[in-house]
């Protein structure tokens, strides 16, 4: 069996090498992609964002045990931030997660941003097409905790859901762009806690706003509570995964999921092509020491980034 | 061109809710530029070689402070083994007696760290005796 076919097969840890060699951009693991890409396609992708530990992770966990209580095969894409300084990081999503390890019909893989911004890592968009070319059915991206500008995972996503959490500043946030706009389906966790009802008050404030409802679907406001009793929680994030259906039928039955891919399709196109295009650049000039003659030029002041990468585009894309 | 990371894997089998040392640990291996999958407490071996398959890490460090290390750590490769993992390196460290480490060499943990050990005596360990998986 090659490579590519064994993924298919089902050999989990070929999949998560192949995940690390995107990540490290060898140009191998490309290859093997354009090999599974054919068989994409048919999972469904759930991208679930918010703060730090507002509840990712353990909603993840849940989550997973209602797609599999369906009989469906679900992937997990978990992301923790790089260290800025070391390069190092801690992949502590999988925490929360760990009674599925066992279970062969779920695969969780966490990835470090190794310096992405948009709170997912640059590999994701390759590594959801290493799952779906597997079979997931269901592929869930949990992004790092995020702020409010990180939006990534909207291109990636069939559903953005964001959780938030009772207690974080006022009003105006929910009137800021960003991160607020970008939910299908909102979850306020933890809303045993003082100042839920405030929020969730908000939230209802902020979407009456809205002119008009992409798709004409409103968000949901969902409340999650009482994380003590597993059980009750199971219950109401049943319910999550219910909105999670019925925003996916919306997506069906108004042809937008075709937007939405012709977005991801012409995103990962430009991704990619940056990447061919500028990363065997940068490799040589790191290789051939040329990279520091430049950076010292800068700082010199004898010339400038601008002019400087102008002459190495005209030398490279001759 | 980005230096292929080490991802190691920190992880803490049996019942034993002392994990302290264990995040210690996974801080000074962020510190050293590792990626660190931390599992948490009360882990199974059977969870964690599996987890170790879906990270595809170099490395699984087992804490263990219960006394029951003598089972774990070696089961823990025994499954590594069964499962065509057996190229994984497995190190432990925690309370252990003296007595206990030639049989837990025997039975296949690479190295042994007890309490009072020096990090950076750990962590030139993995620069001399751990690669990074290759490409495929």
């Amino acid at each position: 069996m090659s490579t590519a076919e064994s993924i298919r097969a089902g050999d989990i840890r070929l999949a998560s090498r192949l995940i690390r060699n995107l990540e490290d951009k060898n140009p191998r693991a490309r290859e093997l992609v354009k090999e599974l890409f054919p068989y994409t396609g048919k999972a469904r992708v759930l991208g679930l964002t918010g703060a730090p530990g507002a509840g990712k992770s353990t909603i993840t966990d849940y989550l997973i045990s209602s797609y599999r209580a369906t009989g469906q095969q679900v992937g997990v894409l978990a992301v923790d931030p790089t260290s800025p300084f070391s390069g190092g990081a801690i992949l502590g999503d999988r925490v929360r997660m760990q009674k599925h390890a066992q279970d062969r019909g779920v695969f969780i893989r966490s990835l470090a941003t190794r310096g992405a911004l948009g709170g997912l890592a640059a590999a994701v968009d390759d590594a959801v097409h290493v799952l779906d070319a597997m079979g997931m059915d269901c592929i869930i991206l949990e992004t790092v905790g995020t702020g409010q500008s990180e939006v990534d995972v909207m291109n990636n996503a069939h559903s953005v859901i964001l959780t938030l959490t009772p207690g974080l500043g006022d009003e105006v946030q929910t009137l800021k762009a960003g991160i607020m706009e970008i939910a299908d389906l909102f979850l306020i966790n933890k809303a045993d806690q003082k100042g839920a009802s405030k929020l969730y008050q908000e939230l209802m404030r902020m979407l009456n706003m809205a002119q008009e409802h992409h798709a004409g679907w409103r968000p949901p406001v969902l409340l999650l509570q009482n994380i003590a009793h597993p059980e009750e929680f199971a219950r109401q994030v049943e319910e999550v995964r219910n909105k999670i259906d019925e925003h996916y039928q919306v997506l069906l039955d108004k042809d937008i999921l075709g937007q939405r891919e012709r977005r991801k399709a012409r995103l990962q196109l430009g991704n990619s092509l940056r990447a061919s295009l500028l990363d065997p650049v940068v490799r040589q000039l790191e290789q051939s020491g040329e990279m520091d003659r430049l950076v010292r030029q800068i700082v010199d002041k004898t010339s400038d980034p601008h002019t400087l990468a102008d002459e190495l585009r005209d030398r490279f894309l001759r | 061109m980005a230096e292929r990371n080490l991802r190691v894997m920190v992880a803490k089998p049996g019942l034993d809710g002392h994990d302290r040392g264990a995040r210690v640990l996974a801080r000074s291996f962020r510190d050293a530029g590792y990626e660190v999958i931390y599992t948490g407490c009360h882990q199974t071996p059977e969870q964690i070689v599996e987890a170790a398959l879906q990270e595809d890490v170099d490395l699984i460090g087992l804490s263990c402070l219960s006394g029951a290390h003598k089972h774990l750590f070696p089961r823990v490769v025994r499954l590594l083994e069964e499962r065509d993992a057996g190229d994984i390196p497995v190190i432990g460290g925690g309370i252990i007696p003296d007595k206990d480490i030639s049989y837990l060499y025997e039975q296949g943990i690479r190295e042994v760290f007890t309490p009072g050990t020096h990090l950076q005596t750990i962590l030139d360990w993995i620069e001399n005796n751990v690669a990074s998986r290759e490409a495929l």
